[in-house]
């Protein structure tokens, strides 16, 4: 196989593994809308930075967290609160941000390639930036697993009983504003929320506990990334959108299968 | 008695916008005594408690809570989302930092739900349910419970069963509780302290001595005469404070 091949699975890898940790508890809190504002206000920061000439890659994480810290705001005032809020800001942004895009005759530009993603150009840093935040996402969740399980449940119930709601609901937001700006590039801002919601709707089918859901969330993610490159390769298809259209025809099979246990 | 309660609210007042969901309230909880919230639809009762348990803010007011005050919270009945795979262990067992095996088999033992600790959640009846989250709210050794609503999707044989628990956890543990209710026949003979609330308190006191004070008849009408007491009330609230006679001031410690 070719470099360019292996580099895009270790990204791609590094990636569902996050979505899959991050996503469950996307569904379990009703929370997709917060995926797709946050994707879609990615678009704005690659803006920024070609606009600025400045790293692309830091621009859109600030440009997340920015955005994530919003939303926390936004959830925590009722008074603002609603999705229709979330959807004006994630829309906005990106709208603001292709339009921005065409505005640089400088620079060529391949919207397509931020719109759903360029797996196959994915460089060394890229890789290495992928999996270092694939550890410390990995290692924040485990750490307040519980609390936010908890959150996740009920959270007026967690808040009586000690958790600190508002730090462990920020401390998630900002985890999937990280993953978002790192997976924008393997999957595109249009279906980033796909990947972090259909591996998790898939895992539900046969898990009995939220970590064997997470799991075998990953592992649909993993089986998604393969079957989706191996489309892409065979069919010189896209590739982002090859991944997505294999997570859903696994979700589908996975609902033609009788479950064992629950 | 004074100064051994374990949560003391005073002169709570709190509002949304332009409506007045709570007007000068106060109350005290003590250890091993029940005192229940009864009142209408939209009378303030889990505002109330969620004030004490410093999940809402009031506008004006005093809240006085225990030093180290534990509290067992068993919210309104909720449904948990299908997409979250839990079992009834783990539900209860997210109570404490650490998960517990033995403590959360010993809560529910107490609340006779030990034989549905495998079962996922979204799996319980309403009366199961209930009995769950009070075992949720019993473990950590907690001072005070905050019950909204126990009775709620509880089957009429079912009912007259858990108030008699919680009546029998408060003599066991010497548990100060405090719960909102609309069962009101079968919480009046399981409660030592009735306050009646309808943004303000109407009365308060005693169970006897409420179930025949005017305001209350005036309200739920007079469930002694009317046989079984159908939860129906008659007053459309209108924020009349006037029409509260009787201050909030113990009438009935006597």
């Amino acid at each position: 196989m070719d470099d360019f091949v292996w580099r895009a699975l270790l990204a791609g890898a590094a990636v569902v593994l996050m979505s899959g940790v991050l996503g469950v508890f996307l569904l379990w809190r009703r929370m997709a809308y917060f995926g797709d504002t946050l994707s879609h206000s990615a678009l704005l920061g690659v803006a920024i930075g070609l606009m600025s000439g400045t790293s692309l890659n830091v621009w859109i994480m600030l440009v997340c967290v920015l955005v994530a810290l919003l939303m926390l705001y936004v959830q925590h005032n009722p008074v603002l609160g609603s999705d229709t809020l979330l959807g004006i800001i994630g829309h906005s942004a990106l709208a603001v941000g292709t339009v921005a895009l065409t505005f640089l005759p400088e620079v060529r530009v391949d919207l397509m390639a931020y719109l759903f993603g360029d797996i196959l150009a994915v460089s060394m840093t890229d890789i290495v930036l992928t999996w270092v935040l694939a550890g410390v996402v990995v290692g924040v969740m485990a750490w307040i697993w519980r609390p936010l399980l908890s959150l996740s449940v009920h959270a007026e119930l967690a808040q009586v009983e000690g958790v600190n709601t508002w730090r462990i609901s920020a401390v998630y937001m900002l985890l999937v504003a990280l993953m978002v700006a790192v997976a924008m590039k393997v999957i595109g801002v249009l279906l980033l929320t796909s990947l972090l919601i259909i591996p998790a709707a898939t895992a539900r089918r046969f898990a009995s506990t939220p970590e064997m859901m997470a799991l075998l969330a990953i592992l649909a993610g993993v089986l998604a990334l393969l079957g989706g490159m191996l489309l892409s390769l065979q069919l010189d298809t896209p590739t982002g959108p090859s991944i997505v259209v294999v997570a859903s025809a696994l979700f589908i099979l996975v609902q033609l299968v009788r479950p064992s246990g629950t | 008695m004074p100064n051994t309660f374990l949560a003391k609210l005073e002169h709570i007042s709190l509002g949304f916008g332009q409506r007045v969901i709570l007007h000068d309230v106060g109350f005290e909880v003590y250890p091993q005594s029940i005192l229940t919230l009864i009142g209408p639809n939209g009378a303030g009762k889990s505002t109330l408690l969620k004030v004490l348990l410093g999940l809402q803010q009031a506008d004006t007011g005093k809240i006085w809570r225990m030093p180290g005050l534990r509290v067992g919270y068993m919210p309104q009945k909720f449904h948990l989302d299908r997409l979250l795979p839990l079992t009834v262990e783990r539900f209860i067992g997210l109570r404490l930092p650490r998960h517990d095996r033995e403590a959360v088999r010993q809560s529910a033992e107490e609340t006779g739900v030990i034989g549905l600790l495998g079962q996922p959640v979204q799996s319980l009846s309403g009366g199961e349910w209930q009995r769950v989250l009070l075992a949720r709210a019993l473990l950590g050794k907690p001072h005070l419970l905050v019950l909204d609503e126990p009775g709620q999707g509880v089957d009429v044989t079912g009912l007259s069963d858990l108030y008699q628990l919680i009546n029998r956890l408060k003599q066991q543990h010497g548990y100060g509780v405090l719960m909102v209710s609309h069962d009101l026949h079968l919480v009046m003979a399981a409660t030592d302290q009735v306050l009646c609330l309808n943004g303000h308190i109407c009365c308060s006191g005693q169970p006897e001595a409420v179930s025949r004070h005017p305001e209350y008849l005036r309200l739920f009408g007079d469930w002694r005469t009317a046989g079984l007491g159908v939860y129906t009330h008659h007053h459309d609230h209108q924020h009349d404070m006037h029409g509260c006679v009787i201050p909030h001031k113990d009438n009935s410690h006597g």
